[in-house]
């Protein structure tokens, strides 16, 4: 990826990516390290610019590095997909990712993320005790558990990994709200996930007019 | 408005003649070759009532289900035609069973489907638009009211099927089973087959609980049984298969008839005859429980052994 070129700027961004440690200052400083060290050792030594954006999806973050990028043959950001999408969007040189952007998730513990929100844009949070079976089974049923569960609560399609709707059943249970259970909830409208095309959200009132 | 339409299946009409009846499986090629249908088509012919064909099992490339089950009708048997969710979102789905009721299958199982990670291209993007559930309610909404999902208008002709599900006895939470159960057949489901029985007392409480919720009468179950093949089998079963539950004695009974016998093929007809022994002692456990409407046989790539299996265990003949 960035083979062919001589002059790049790493551009981490201290939001999220830096709290999960993959993009912040701190990993652009280690990645350049590396990638310079590597570089070096090959014969084709490469110009490394560090940086990090407080947001890189916001360009009010990314202007202040625009007469540093402009220098540049490319910029490596290490923001997560919107970083790079919106640096893109923004500036005439490649940009390219230094992460593969995998979810976004809990902490669950220390050096454990886990996904647990899909953004599928139609929330049904309020009637599955606040646990997520369309980020948290692998087949994102509606009516409860499939066949597949194993005898010690784990998903068919992941080991350790707990049935979602066993916990869901669990929890509703200690909620004392199992009877929600029982009647069929109707097949989703994914047209407000992505299967809806591309999306976005405009907020009327917060738009400047003029 | 609702209007109840013949349905011309002999699987229907055996179950509500109150007959014990027995279905087979048949799992298309992993090639394209009709023959192999049409073989396992003359093993099962005169043995079975129906025979399910299953729809790319454990996430295995296949022929597709089906065309299989077009083949068998074609041959004068009565299919049932395994249809999933994983592969297709609804707009496929509600088409195959138009599809399938014009090529003259009579039957439709519903399921949600194994996950492709286990299967032959784990790095498929699975579907799962639609539960089991929806699938259920999709079969029946278009049958009996002539809709799709959507509310638009089927044209002309509707598919006049026998709706069926699946059900696991033995995955957790298993309290919430029988509640499964119910909702399948709220949402459409009027035969159900069953995940593989090996342990018949967690199958008889399963039974008892969908007897008490008065399930019974509301629906026709098939359970589930399946021929082990060899130890090994058994052992993988017990200790692999997420929602398969075999008992340690079951797999020690495969163990113990091999034991002392060199001769290879001597011992692999040892443990295949135990097999058959195995599954047609479940069977006549399992006729004991009340309510049962048949038996599923899985003899998986097995099909030889049916025969066999239906006339050990004094089972009816299809009329």
């Amino acid at each position: 990826m960035l083979q062919p070129y001589k002059k790049v700027l790493f551009l981490g961004c201290q939001s999220c990516v830096a709290v999960c440690m993959a993009g912040g200052e701190k990993e652009v400083g280690f990645l350049a390290s590396a990638v310079r060290l590597a570089r070096m050792k090959s014969g084709v030594p490469l110009e490394i610019a560090e940086g990090a954006a407080k947001r890189q999806c916001d360009d009010e973050f990314n202007e202040r590095f625009a007469p540093i990028i402009q220098q540049q043959e490319a910029v490596l950001s290490l923001a997560c997909g919107v970083g790079v999408n919106r640096l893109s969007e923004k500036f005439d040189l490649p940009i390219l990712p230094a992460l593969n952007t995998r979810f976004f998730g809990e902490v669950e513990r220390q050096g454990v993320w886990k996904e647990v929100c899909a953004g599928c844009g139609n929330c049904i949070l309020h009637l599955t005790g606040g646990i997520c079976p369309i980020a948290r089974c692998a087949k994102n049923l509606l009516n409860g558990p499939c066949g597949g569960v194993r005898a010690d609560g784990t998903c068919e399609a992941k080991k350790d990994w707990p049935c979602a709707w066993v916990q869901i059943v669990e929890r509703l249970e200690k909620l004392g709200q199992l009877e929600r259970l029982e009647s069929i909830m109707p097949p989703k409208d994914w047209s407000t996930d992505r299967h809806g095309g591309p999306r976005r959200r405009i907020r009327e009132d917060m738009l400047l007019e003029g | 408005m609702v209007t109840a339409i013949a349905v011309e299946s002999n699987l229907k009409r055996v179950l509500e003649a109150k007959k014990f009846a027995v279905t087979a499986e048949c799992g298309p090629p992993k090639g394209a070759d009709r023959k192999v249908i049409e073989e396992k088509a003359k093993l099962l012919k005169d043995w079975v009532d129906a025979v399910n064909v299953t729809d790319n099992q454990t996430a295995v490339t296949r022929m597709s289900s089906l065309a299989a089950c077009g083949v068998l009708a074609g041959l004068g048997l009565e299919p049932v035609f395994q249809l999933t969710c994983r592969d297709r979102n609804r707009i496929a789905l509600q088409s195959d069973i138009l599809g399938a009721y014009a090529l003259g299958i009579r039957n439709v199982l519903c399921l949600s489907g194994d996950h492709h990670s286990a299967g032959n291209h784990p790095q498929a993007k699975g579907v799962f638009d639609l539960d089991s559930m929806h699938l259920l309610t999709a079969a029946r909404g278009m049958r009996d009211e002539g809709l799709f999902l959507s509310g638009d208008k089927l044209d002309g002709e509707r598919p006049a099927v026998f709706i069926g599900a699946v059900e696991n006895p033995f995955a957790p939470p298993y309290q919430f089973r029988p509640l499964r159960l119910k909702k399948k057949i709220e949402a459409g489901a009027e035969f159900i087959q069953t995940q593989i029985v090996y342990n018949v007392d967690r199958f008889r409480e399963f039974m008892a609980r969908a007897g008490d919720l008065g399930l019974l009468d509301r629906v026709f179950i098939l359970a589930g049984v399946s021929p082990i093949k060899t130890p090994g089998a058994a052992r993988y079963m017990r200790d692999n298969v997420p929602g398969l539950d075999v008992p340690h004695e079951i797999v020690e009974r495969m163990e113990a008839v091999g034991k002392g016998i060199e001769d290879k093929k001597a011992r692999t007809d040892a443990w295949r005859q135990e097999g058959i022994t195995i599954c047609v002692e479940l069977i006549q456990q399992l006729r004991e429980i009340k309510g049962l409407a048949g038996v599923h046989i899985m003899a998986i790539e097995w099909e030889e052994a049916v025969p066999q299996i239906v006339q050990l265990a004094g089972l009816r003949r299809p009329d």
